[in-house]
C-alpha cells in the first residue's frame, strides 16, 4: 500500500491556494457528464451533495434515514468554531490551526489542518446566507462562547442546537438542488458495498430499507460521508442506526483504514440505567463551567442520599488532582479520572459507574433562576431520562463513547488509497489526530463539503474523464451478486440467537478492554473474545422474516456483521500503539502520576490498515508525521 | 412492571391491518418508550414471532425520525417530548397501552408503526431555503440582524419535521410544519428576496401532497414536541395573503 499524502509544496498557509491553482478544472458544460455517488447526507454529505449538484455534476445522494434531514450531525448541541477574531481576542487562523494540533496531541496532518483553519471562516459566511440562525448579541452581530481547549472565544452557536441548525442549512441547499433535478435522492437505502473496477470506485450496491430490493449504481466517483464508528461500542452517543459499514467495504477492497483506536470519550453523559439501555445521552460539557464533580471519600457511602453526604467526606477528585483547570480538565483526562473513582468501589448510581456533577454551591452562589437560564433545558432533559431534580440533587454522569477519530486514510484531496473513493467529515481520519476538540467536528464536515471537495473531485474526474460503467458490466453484477448471498447467509442462518444479543456483547468486550484505558493483555483478550462471538454469530444467528420487505432485524444483523469484523481492527490498531496519546490511553505508558506518554520517537505516524483476506492479520502501514509548524510539546493540566 | 401492548400490525401499504395484543413482563421503569419496544421485540424474536417495525434514530428529541401514536397522543402524553424520550416511569403496572402509526392521507403507512413522511421533504423542496450559492456568501457579520428578529427565527427553526402536528390534527393539516419553515426563513433579511414566491410554493406543495385544511384547532402546537407556536400560522397565513395579492395587482 503506497501512503502518498500529496501535501502541496510551499509554506503551509500558501499551500490549499497553490494547490486550487494546480488543480484541474472540469469545464461547467462538461459536468453534467459527470456522475457523482454521495453516501451519506449529514454536514459532509449533505453539504458535498449540494454543492458539487449546484455545480453542474449528476448526483445520487443516499440516507439510511427516511429523510436527508435526520443524520446524526443533527444532535450536535456545542457550536463550531471558525477563526473570525470578531471578538478581537488574538484569534487568528494560525491559532485555531495550533490550538488543533496541540489538541490532537500532535496526530494529526498539519496542512490538513491548516486548510481547515482557512476554511473555518468561509463556512460561517456561507451558513449565515442560508439562514442558519446563529446566537446574535442584541447590536445584531454574531455572538461567539468559548469552548475547551482554547483561549479565545471562536465558538458560533445556535442555542443548544448549532448541528441541527447547520444541518437544516445543508438540508436546505440539498433540497434545493434535489428540485432542480440535479440531485437523485435515496432515502432509506444503505449501502452494502462498493464496486471497484480496475482499481477505481466505480459505483456502490445498495438495499432498499423499505422493500429489500439490492441494486447496484455506477458513478464516476464514490464520496463516503458516513460518520463515525462509536457503536462498534454498542452503547455510544451516537444514534441507533450509525454503522462502520459503508466505511468497513470500502476498507475490505482495499482503502486503508487509518488510527482506529482514536476514540473519544466524553466525559459527562446520562450512566446506565439497566440492561434495556439501547444508547447514551450527552449532556453538554458547558455544565462543567457551575458543577463540581465528587464522589464519596469512602465506598461504603455511596448508597447514601448524597445531600446527606458532609463536606468532609466529599472527594472532588479533579480539583485535587488537577489544582489549575479543576472541573474544567479535558475530555480525556476528566474520563479517565471518573473510571479510576468508580474502578476504586466509590461509584455512585446503579451498578456503581456513576460520579456527581453537583450545582448546590453554584445555586446558592448564583440563585437557582440564574442556573436555571444557563441550563435549564439540559436539566429537563436530565429529569426526563432519570426522573431526578438536579436543582434538588446532583447529577449523576459517567463518560461515554461520542466520537471517533479513526477512519478511512485520505490524502489531501480526501482521497482514501482506493482512487475515485473519497471519505468526508468524521469518516476520515485526518484533522483531529487522537483527540478532537469541542466545535470542531460540525466545521470540519462542512469544511470539506462545501469547500474542499468540490476542488478536489474536480481535480481527479479532469484526470480521469467521464465515463460511468453500465449497471449490466460484469463486474457490477458480481458485485450485486455477492451483495446478494451475503444478505440470504444472514436470513438463513436460523440460530437462536438475537443480532442485538451480539451487539451488546461486542461492546461489552470493547468497553471492558478497548475503553478509556487499555493494556496489553486485555486488548489480546478482546481479540479472542471478538474472533470467537464473531464465530457464534454465523453458526447460531436468528433474523426472522425475509429479504423482501422492511426488515429491521435484517439491517441490525448486517451492520453487527462489519461491527465484529471492525472490532477486532480497532483492538488490534491499540495494541500495536505502544504509546499513549489523546483517546488512546495504554496503562503501561503512563508518568507515575499516571499521566499519558506520548512516544514521538516511534509513533509520531498515523497507523494505516490494509486488509490482506479473510481471517488473515492485516497489514500496518505507517504515514510519517511532520511537524514543521508546530512544536511537539507535552500537554500538561496540572 | 408488566403491560399489555395492543400495537398496530400491517404488513405493507396494501394490508389492511389490525391489532395485536402482546403481554410484556419486568419492563423497567428507567427504561425510554423505545427501549420497551425493543424489549418487546426481543421476546417476540424469541417466540419466532416477526418484530414490530417502527421508525427511530438518535433516541435523544432531535432527529424527528420517532414517530408513535400512543394512547390516542402523538409522541404520548408527556407534553413537550418526543416518543424517544419519554420513560416508562410515565406508566403504571398493569396498563394497556395502545400504539398507533401516525395517521394521515398524506403519510401513509410502510409496514407497522412506520409511516412515509416524504411529503415534508417535498414542501422544503418546492421553497424551503434560501438561495445561496457555495462560496457567494458575503461576510457573516455584514449584515446585522436584531436579535429578536433572530431569536424569533430559531424558535421557528427548532422544529424537527417530525410530524406529530399532522397526526394531531383533525384535518391533518400541516400547517404548523410548513409555516415554522418558511416563518424561519422569512423572519431573516436574507430571506426576504424569495419570500413571496417561498410561501406560495410551499403552501402549493403542501396541498398537493394530500394534506387538509387548517381550522386553527390549535391540536398541533399542544402535540408538537418542540412547542412551535401557531404564530406562526398567523405569520404564513398573512405572508400568503399578501404574495396573492401583490401577484394580483402586478
Amino acid at each position: 500500500m503506497i501512503l502518498d499524502s500529496k501535501i502541496p509544496d510551499g509554506p503551509i498557509a500558501e499551500k490549499w491556494d497553490n494547490h486550487r491553482f494546480s488543480s484541474k478544472l472540469v469545464n461547467p458544460a462538461n459536468k453534467r457528464k459527470y456522475k457523482i455517488i454521495v453516501v451519506g447526507s449529514g454536514l459532509a454529505g449533505g453539504a458535498a451533495a449540494a454543492t458539487l449538484g449546484e455545480l453542474g455534476y449528476n448526483v445520487d445522494c443516499f440516507c439510511y434515514q427516511d429523510s436527508p434531514r435526520r443524520a446524526h450531525s443533527i444532535a450536535a448541541q456545542g457550536g463550531i468554531n471558525a477563526a473570525k477574531n470578531y471578538q478581537n481576542d488574538g484569534d487568528s487562523i494560525h491559532r485555531l490551526f495550533y490550538d488543533t494540533v496541540k489538541g490532537g496531541d500532535f496526530r494529526s496532518r498539519e496542512a490538513n489542518v491548516h486548510r481547515l483553519a482557512q476554511i473555518s471562516v468561509n463556512i460561517i459566511d456561507q451558513c449565515v446566507s442560508q439562514g442558519v440562525p446563529f446566537a446574535r448579541e442584541y447590536g445584531g452581530l454574531l455572538a461567539n462562547r468559548s469552548f475547551g481547549g482554547a483561549q479565545v472565544s471562536r465558538t458560533f452557536y445556535a442555542r443548544g442546537q448549532t448541528g441541527q441548525q447547520l444541518l437544516l442549512g445543508a438540508y436546505s441547499a440539498l433540497s434545493r438542488q434535489i428540485a432542480a433535478g440535479q440531485v437523485t435522492m435515496h432515502t432509506r437505502h444503505e449501502m452494502l458495498d462498493m464496486v471497484v473496477v480496475g482499481g477505481h470506485a466505480k459505483g456502490i450496491i445498495t438495499r432498499n430499507l423499505a422493500n429489500g430490493e439490492t441494486k447496484a449504481w455506477t458513478a464516476d466517483a464514490v464520496l463516503l460521508c458516513t460518520g463515525g464508528y462509536g457503536n462498534a461500542y454498542y452503547l455510544s452517543t451516537n444514534a441507533v442506526g450509525c454503522n462502520v459499514t459503508a466505511a468497513f467495504r470500502a476498507y475490505r477492497h482495499g482503502a486503508g483504514f487509518a488510527n482506529p483506536c482514536y476514540t473519544q470519550i466524553h466525559p459527562t453523559c446520562i450512566p446506565v440505567s439497566g440492561d434495556h439501555q439501547s444508547k447514551l445521552t450527552l449532556m453538554s460539557e458547558s455544565l462543567r463551567n457551575d458543577g463540581r464533580v465528587w464522589v464519596p471519600r469512602e465506598a461504603l457511602d455511596c448508597g447514601k442520599f448524597p445531600n446527606d453526604i458532609p463536606e468532609s467526606e466529599r472527594d472532588y477528585y479533579l480539583e485535587r488532582k488537577y489544582p489549575s483547570f479543576g472541573n474544567l480538565a479535558p475530555r480525556d483526562i476528566s474520563s479517565r479520572s471518573a473510571k479510576e473513582a468508580c474502578d476504586d468501589g466509590r461509584g455512585v448510581g446503579q451498578g456503581g459507574r456513576g460520579v456527581y456533577l453537583d450545582f448546590a454551591d453554584a445555586i446558592s452562589r448564583l440563585g437557582e433562576s440564574t442556573i436555571r437560564e444557563r441550563y435549564g433545558n439540559l436539566f429537563q432533559m436530565y429529569e426526563r431520562i432519570t426522573g431526578e431534580n438536579a436543582y434538588k440533587r446532583p447529577m449523576r454522569i459517567y463518560p461515554a463513547i461520542h466520537y471517533t477519530m479513526g477512519g478511512l486514510w485520505v490524502d489531501y484531496n480526501l482521497m482514501t488509497t482506493v482512487p475515485g473513493c473519497f471519505a468526508l467529515g468524521e469518516a476520515n481520519f485526518s484533522d483531529h489526530g487522537a483527540n478532537r476538540l469541542g466545535a470542531s467536528a460540525l466545521m470540519q464536515g462542512l469544511s470539506d463539503g462545501y469547500f474542499v471537495i468540490p476542488y478536489t473531485v474536480g481535480n481527479y474526474l479532469a484526470n480521469t474523464g467521464a465515463g460511468a460503467l453500465s449497471p449490466d458490466a460484469p463486474e457490477v453484477k458480481e458485485a450485486l451478486e455477492g451483495v446478494r448471498e451475503r444478505v440470504d447467509q444472514l436470513t438463513s442462518t436460523k440460530g437462536t440467537r438475537s443480532s442485538r444479543s451480539y451487539h451488546k456483547e461486542l461492546g461489552q468486550i470493547m468497553w471492558d478492554f478497548a475503553g478509556m484505558a487499555r493494556n496489553e493483555k486485555g486488548l489480546k483478550k478482546a481479540i479472542g473474545d471478538i474472533q470467537d462471538l464473531r464465530g457464534d454469530f454465523h453458526k447460531n444467528l436468528l433474523v426472522t422474516g425475509s429479504n423482501e420487505t422492511l426488515n429491521a432485524e435484517l439491517e441490525r444483523a448486517g451492520r453487527v456483521r462489519d461491527f465484529l469484523e471492525f472490532g477486532e481492527l480497532l483492538c488490534r490498531d491499540a495494541l500495536e500503539r505502544k504509546e499513549s496519546c489523546g483517546g488512546h490511553f495504554r496503562e503501561e505508558y503512563q508518568t507515575a502520576e499516571g499521566e499519558a506518554t506520548r512516544d514521538d520517537e516511534n509513533f509520531a505516524h498515523a497507523a494505516v490498515w490494509e486488509y490482506k483476506g479473510k481471517d488473515k492479520t492485516p497489514d500496518r502501514h505507517k504515514e510519517q508525521l511532520n511537524f514543521d509548524n508546530v512544536k511537539l510539546a507535552v500537554r500538561s493540566y496540572k | 412492571m408488566n403491560l399489555t401492548l395492543k400495537v398496530w400490525r400491517q404488513s405493507g401499504p396494501e394490508d389492511k391491518g389490525r391489532f395485536e395484543s402482546h403481554e410484556i413482563e419486568d419492563v423497567s421503569e428507567d427504561s425510554s418508550f423505545l427501549e420497551m419496544m425493543d424489549q418487546l421485540n426481543e421476546l417476540l424474536l424469541s417466540k419466532g414471532i416477526e418484530p414490530v417495525s417502527f421508525d427511530h434514530d438518535c433516541r435523544e428529541g432531535i432527529c424527528g425520525m420517532c414517530s408513535l401514536n400512543i394512547n390516542g397522543f402523538a409522541h404520548g402524553p408527556e407534553d413537550s417530548t418526543t416518543t424517544c424520550q419519554l420513560h416508562m416511569r410515565k406508566f403504571e403496572d398493569g396498563d394497556v397501552i395502545t400504539i398507533e402509526p401516525f395517521r394521515a392521507r398524506a403519510f401513509p403507512v410502510v409496514r407497522d408503526l412506520i409511516v412515509d413522511r416524504s411529503s415534508f421533504d417535498k414542501i422544503i423542496q418546492a421553497g424551503g431555503y434560501i438561495s445561496a450559492r457555495t462560496g457567494s456568501a458575503p461576510d457573516g457579520n455584514a449584515l446585522p440582524i436584531p436579535k429578536a428578529d433572530s431569536d424569533k427565527a430559531m424558535d421557528a427553526a427548532a422544529c424537527i419535521g417530525c410530524g406529530a402536528c399532522v397526526a394531531s390534527c383533525k384535518n391533518a393539516s400541516a400547517m404548523l410544519f410548513t409555516s415554522a419553515k418558511a416563518g424561519h426563513l422569512n423572519l431573516l433579511p436574507q430571506g426576504k428576496a424569495e419570500k413571496d414566491k417561498r410561501v406560495v410554493d410551499m403552501v402549493s406543495a403542501m396541498d398537493n401532497a394530500g394534506f387538509g385544511n387548517c381550522r386553527n384547532y390549535g391540536e398541533c402546537s399542544a402535540a408538537c414536541p418542540k412547542d412551535i407556536s401557531l404564530d406562526f400560522i398567523a405569520k404564513l397565513n398573512r405572508d400568503h395573503a399578501k404574495a396573492k395579492l401583490k401577484k394580483l395587482f402586478s
